[in-house]
């Protein structure tokens, strides 16, 4: 394409004309390294956001509605406005998360533009791209990406997500979604290790990811790179009980704000991933934590699945 | 061997641990302040130093982390660790965090800015290269970064980074800002060293040089020559948290 084209295709290195080598995959893994053993909360303004900084937070996500809104409410979820984001950004020391749409690589534009530390491409927003997801290689920004399983997360990681989180069912202070994926995660990993070198091959090809990439999960016995839950995840048990199946850390989406009394179950949360393994410590941060979210049952099919937006 | 420390509120702690192993040495996870008892030397590792602080703040931590480098034992702070172990420190959430103090320095709590501004880098290292060999220069991971601004006289410097003079600082109030201005200068100070305490506002935790590990590690075995009978051998801690071991993450080349 000729340098003085208006027209841009997208994926040809001219998205961006800084993605030169100033941000590389380490640094991207290394923030979220820093973020390990830590709870990220969603906050709507900087007043939630202060509460979750006082709280211990290891980061906040900047959105418009929490997903319980999201789903009562309905219509199209969207980025959240630029403006928010910035007074959150401005409240706070504690690095700051914003979600782009899956495939909306303009929003995801927008969102480096304004400076923020982590990018969540996320089906809890409305889907953009119905086939694609986000090549994140074209950016400087870090990006994590939900996944159900071990073939859609390296998938993603391969497309160059920097941090994987498990979908769970956003929205729903139900918790059984996010076992069931994280379980199939991990389930995968030790089916994987305990794998032929030579059954690799048909492996990958059974759930579609890159065969180099599954190699290299096979030798770590892990994702090759950090691994938060997320997705219905409302009371320091349920926190727990994400890092006993081995998680890095935890999402806490509407849990904390949507709860009778947000700082205190707060904090409460952040104890119990610091402490998830000693259960003295945890019946002690469990006490007197006021009224949890309304939860909702996910045996009824009116209930639409998020985790079901994307492949 | 001595088992180091690690304290293991947030942040890369794994990591630290697995480098230490890398060396044949044990870490163990510092939780609670008890534990402080049975190590003779801690690594603060790097993460979100706020998180850290309401931590610490929430068990009680800092008394007994201010006697561990009051009673002089060997403490290492990367990153976020650093920023813990600095007397002074600028640029915090409203409000302020706690700190541990001891290091004669005063550190910008997020010097370098937001992730986008994270880099990596050669530094030069000269002390660290004529005591533990290899390269003259270290690859050295700024994440969201602090850097020393101003040192006492008893501060040995150990590493320092060139910034553009122009470089704009992101801080919040006009009189911080007037503050900065004196320090606007060529070069910041990301590693140093005043007695047994090391601090690195980078990240070796998150690559395969183990250097900084060893260096830390002559520094703590120097100490229990010199006072040989007074540390006790490690009893009481508690294993059980290390009984899965997680998996590491791959380091990046």
């Amino acid at each position: 394409m000729a340098d003085t084209g208006v027209v841009t295709v997208y994926g040809n290195g001219a998205i961006y004309e800084t993605t030169a080598k100033k941000s590389p995959f380490s640094v991207k893994v290394g923030l979220a390294q820093m973020l390990r053993g830590g709870v990220i909360m969603d906050v709507v303004n900087a007043e939630q956001a202060r509460v979750a900084e006082e709280a211990g937070a290891c980061a906040v996500m900047a959105l418009e509605r929490v997903p319980a809104d999201i789903r009562a409410q309905g219509g199209v979820a969207r980025m959240s406005d630029p403006q928010l984001i910035k007074e959150i950004k401005q409240a706070v020391t504690i690095p700051v998360m914003a979600k782009a749409r899956i495939g909306h690589f303009v929003e995801a534009q927008i969102l480096e533009a304004i400076g923020v530390d982590y990018v969540d491409e996320s089906e809890v927003l409305t889907v953009a791209d119905e086939d694609n997801h986000i090549n994140k290689h074209n950016f400087r920004v870090p990006f994590v990406c939900g996944c159900r399983n071990l073939g859609e997360a390296l998938r993603r990681i391969r497309e160059g997500a920097a941090m994987i989180r498990t979908k769970g069912e956003a929205g729903t202070g139900n918790v059984v979604e996010a076992v069931r994926h994280v379980r199939s995660v991990m389930g995968d990993i030790r089916v994987l290790r305990n794998m032929d070198d030579d059954e690799v091959f048909a492996f990958a090809k059974k759930i579609s990811a890159p065969y180099d990439l599954v190699m290299q999960t096979k030798q770590l016995g892990r994702l090759p790179v950090v691994h938060f839950a997320a997705g219905g995840v409302a009371t320091p048990a349920d926190a727990a009980l994400m890092m006993q199946l081995g998680c890095d850390g935890v999402f806490v989406g509407s849990g904390v704000f949507k709860s009778g009394d947000p700082a205190r179950r707060a904090r409460a949360i952040v104890q119990a991933v610091t402490h998830y393994s000693d259960p003295d410590m945890l019946a002690e941060v469990s006490c007197g934590l006021g009224e949890a979210m309304v939860g909702i049952n996910l045996n009824d099919d009116k209930v639409e699945r998020y985790a079901n937006r994307s492949e | 061997m001595a088992v180091v420390g690690v304290l293991a509120l947030q942040g890369s702690f794994n990591e630290h641990i697995a480098a230490l192993r890398r060396l044949g040495v044990k870490g163990v996870e510092i939780k609670k302040p008890e534990q402080l008892d049975n190590v003779a030397s801690l690594i603060i590792p790097g993460g979100e130093s706020t998180t850290m602080a309401k931590l610490a703040q929430y068990h009680n931590l800092f008394p007994a982390l201010r006697e561990f480098v009051k009673m002089g034992k060997p403490v290492w702070g990367t990153c976020a660790g650093l920023i813990f172990l600095a007397n002074k420190a600028v640029g915090q959430k409203i409000g302020g965090q706690e700190l541990i103090g001891g290091l004669d320095c005063t550190v910008h709590r997020n010097f370098f800015g937001s992730q986008i501004q994270s880099f990596e880098t050669e530094l030069s290292v000269p002390e660290l290269a004529s005591k533990e060999g290899g390269p003259e220069t270290f690859r050295g991971v700024f994440i969201r970064a602090p850097a020393i601004l101003e040192v006492g006289p008893e501060v040995q410097v150990l590493a320092d980074y060139p910034v553009p003079s122009n470089k704009v600082l992101d801080s919040n109030s006009a009189a911080e800002m007037q503050e900065e201005k004196d320090w606007s200068e060529e070069k910041v100070i990301v590693a140093v060293r005043q007695g047994n305490l090391l601090a690195t506002a980078f990240h070796p935790e998150l690559t395969a040089d183990t250097r900084w590990h060893s260096y830390f590690l002559k520094m703590a075995s120097n100490v229990l020559e010199e006072a040989s009978s007074s540390i006790v051998a490690v009893g009481g801690v508690d294993l059980s948290l290390n009984k899965q071991p997680k998996n590491d993450l791959p380091i990046f080349q």
